[in-house]
């Protein structure tokens, strides 16, 4: 058999019926390209995930007091006291895989300067604070050990604050009050931007642990604990550790429930990944509906032209055309119909891709795997589909088809 | 002594529909040698269909031997069915059977398509002479739709001449066009056979059938007439005599 006239016949076929070839692309163009771009989107809301994520730091893990049990009756999580400074000293003792550990006590209310205010959050974090959620200096100094000791009123403020309440002149040496305790501001956050949930992370001003403690909240126990492990890979380690340590420190029983709750950074990340990855799947499934149809337009199209073209089939077989020979045709017709479509697909879906990131700011990574695939299952659909018409032609009777009106 | 192209000896056909059979052919002798232009006349049902099916090798039959150039066709297969109508049989049809929106010289190259001895300038350079030689080489690259009807069976008659064929199959291939341009195709064809081609012609028209050196008549499945064509007619000579007023 001679496949390079065979493709040859296929495309002086295909030529002859230019409008008709590209009708029946256009289903698999569509799919195509809507697998592409679709792949491209989940692909992408998945990496920016990834990345905002990570950019909260990756090592993070975070403790905080479980449900407590008053005689029988369940309590809510953050009404707990069970967590204490002597938890953190412990920890730092404790525990080789955590390389810093900070304290966390919230609160919400007005941030107020001059005639303008601003509802925000504080936060009773110290030193090891910016190290663990990866936050910078902007200006200024951080807090000393000494306005630690002595709950002194001094704070860092965050860039939407600066924004908000100070415009273009310098906070730093300013004075903001939060629920009228006025506080010295001492430095400016660098930038952060949203994290993976939309909140904006510079929003916030920073007290020592101590100054929101006794001077806002008029507590001593801490509401949270952040610390972040050593590394990457020491994540399950610090976790196990930061466990032991806490039910040591609460002199919890083998048999006791933790009172506490540990969550890391890579677990969201994890639980994040999974959301985006099923997203992904049902975006991927959707478009691949769209491809199938596409598929099912070319057998269309192909078992119409075998009908049509059946004197054309009869003529073929008589001048020496062998069965073989014209199922040959006509499933290189499909399958050039179907790989040229998935080529122009291929092509539409990244162009389209890079026009949705470029207009609407939507994130999108083609990655090969996405391209490759869809050209496989393109060719695939081309066997596939153009089998059937395919073999009706070869098996028709040359007299029959001769004959056929 | 001349060539023997078809060869054929008690040939049968039996046709099944449901429960009835149809006796195409009941026994047919034939011998056709080189060089001659046979016309197989005979109603229709008479079985002239059946017979130029099997001698294209389009059709096996029932019982009976046949062979063409030599070649015994009741052991082939399929494929190589197909492969001897490649190499040793043109068809001409009736309704020309063209390719539409392909050029005539594209037509014409299609039998060698399936011959993969042939490279592709080759075929060019034959479907080029057989063009030349039915008189067309203007009209190459026009397309079926932008011929008459005379132009288009002389395509279809280049086309079946593009692979050097032993014998030359035409089933009524006058039967669409009007005297005069039948005549002109009867003139290509006496001219071919003058040339040596061996054409065997169905047809059920007497006057078509006095072109032809043998006429070969069937009914009901026998060959019941065979005899030389004495007075054969000149298509060329023919068409000179043409009342003007046809002309136009």
């Amino acid at each position: 058999m001679n496949y390079v006239n065979s493709v040859k016949i296929a495309l002086n076929a295909l030529k002859r019926n230019k409008f008709r070839a590209f009708l029946t692309m256009l289903g698999i163009i569509i799919g195509v390209a809507s697998v592409i771009v679709m792949l491209a989107i989940g692909n992408g809301s998945k990496k920016s995930i990834q990345e905002t994520m990570s950019s909260m730091g990756t090592n993070l893990i975070f403790a905080m007091p479980g449900a407590e049990q008053k005689g029988g009756v369940r309590m809510g999580n953050s009404d707990a006291k069970s967590m204490k400074l002597a938890d953190i000293d412990a920890i730092v003792k404790d525990c080789p895989a955590i390389s810093d550990v900070s304290p966390e006590v919230r609160s919400s209310g007005q941030a107020v300067v001059g005639n303008q205010n601003w509802p925000t959050s504080i936060y009773g974090v110290n030193n090891k604070y910016f190290n663990i959620k990866k936050y910078t200096l902007g200006k200024g100094r951080t807090f000393t050990d000494l306005e630690i000791q002595t709950y002194a009123k001094v704070c860092l403020v965050g860039q939407t604050i600066v924004e908000n309440l100070f415009g273009k002149s310098d906070p730093i040496g300013q004075t903001v009050r939060f629920k009228n305790i006025p506080l010295l501001i001492i430095g400016v956050l660098g930038e952060k931007g949203e994290n993976g949930m939309g909140q904006d992370q510079d929003d916030l001003i920073m007290a020592p642990f101590t100054t929101v403690q006794k001077r806002i909240l008029a507590i001593t126990h801490i509401q949270s604990i952040a610390a972040s492990a050593a590394s990457e890979d020491q994540n399950s380690v610090a976790i196990e550790q930061l466990t032991a340590s806490l039910r040591a420190s609460h002199k919890l029983k083998a048999t006791d429930e933790d009172d506490f709750q540990v969550r890391s950074q890579a677990e969201m990340v994890q639980t994040f990944s999974s959301i985006s990855n099923i997203l992904t799947l049902l975006l991927g499934a959707i478009s691949g509906i769209s491809l199938l149809v596409g598929g099912i337009g070319i057998m269309n199209i192909m078992y119409v032209s075998v009908t049509e073209r059946t004197r054309e089939i009869g003529l073929r077989l008589s001048v020496g055309g062998r069965g073989s020979d014209i199922l040959l045709q006509f499933l290189i017709e499909s399958i050039l119909l179907s790989v040229f479509g998935g080529i122009i697909g291929i092509s539409f879906g990244f162009i389209a891709s890079k026009v949705m990131a470029s207009i609407m700011n939507w994130p999108v990574v083609i990655t090969t795997l996405s391209v490759v695939m869809s050209f496989f299952v393109c060719s695939a659909i081309g066997i596939f589909f153009g089998w059937y018409p395919a073999r009706k032609a070869a098996s028709l009777n040359p007299i029959d088809a001769l004959r056929y009106e | 002594m001349k060539k023997t192209i078809i060869e054929v000896n008690l040939l049968k056909k039996d046709f099944y529909i449901g429960d009835i059979t149809v006796h195409a052919l009941r026994g047919v002798n034939l011998k056709i040698q080189q060089g001659e232009f046979v016309a197989i006349m005979g109603t229709s049902g008479s079985g002239k269909s059946t017979m130029l099916n099997i001698l294209g090798c389009l059709d096996k039959p029932t019982s009976g031997t046949y062979f063409l150039d030599g070649i015994s066709m009741g052991e082939l297969s399929k494929n190589e069915l197909a492969n001897l109508r490649n190499i040793k049989l043109g068809f001409v049809f009736q309704s020309y059977n063209l390719l539409s929106r392909t050029s005539a010289l594209e037509n014409v190259e299609l039998p060698l398509y399936y011959n993969s001895k042939i490279k592709s300038k080759e075929r060019r350079e034959r479907a080029e002479a057989a063009l030349e030689a039915v008189g067309l080489t203007d009209r190459m690259h026009h397309m079926p739709n932008q011929l008459s009807g005379g132009q288009q069976q002389r395509v279809a008659i280049a086309r079946s001449l593009v692979n050097d064929p032993v014998v030359i199959l035409a089933d009524e291939a006058t039967g669409n066009l009007d005297t005069r341009t039948s005549y002109e195709i009867m003139a290509l064809l006496q001219d071919l056979n003058s040339k040596g081609k061996t054409i065997v012609f169905v047809t059920h028209e007497p006057d078509i059938a006095k072109f032809m050196t043998r006429q070969v008549v069937f009914r009901d499945g026998h060959i019941i007439r065979e005899e030389l064509v004495t007075n054969r007619n000149n298509a060329a000579e023919l068409l000179k005599a043409l009342p003007i007023e046809e002309l136009v």
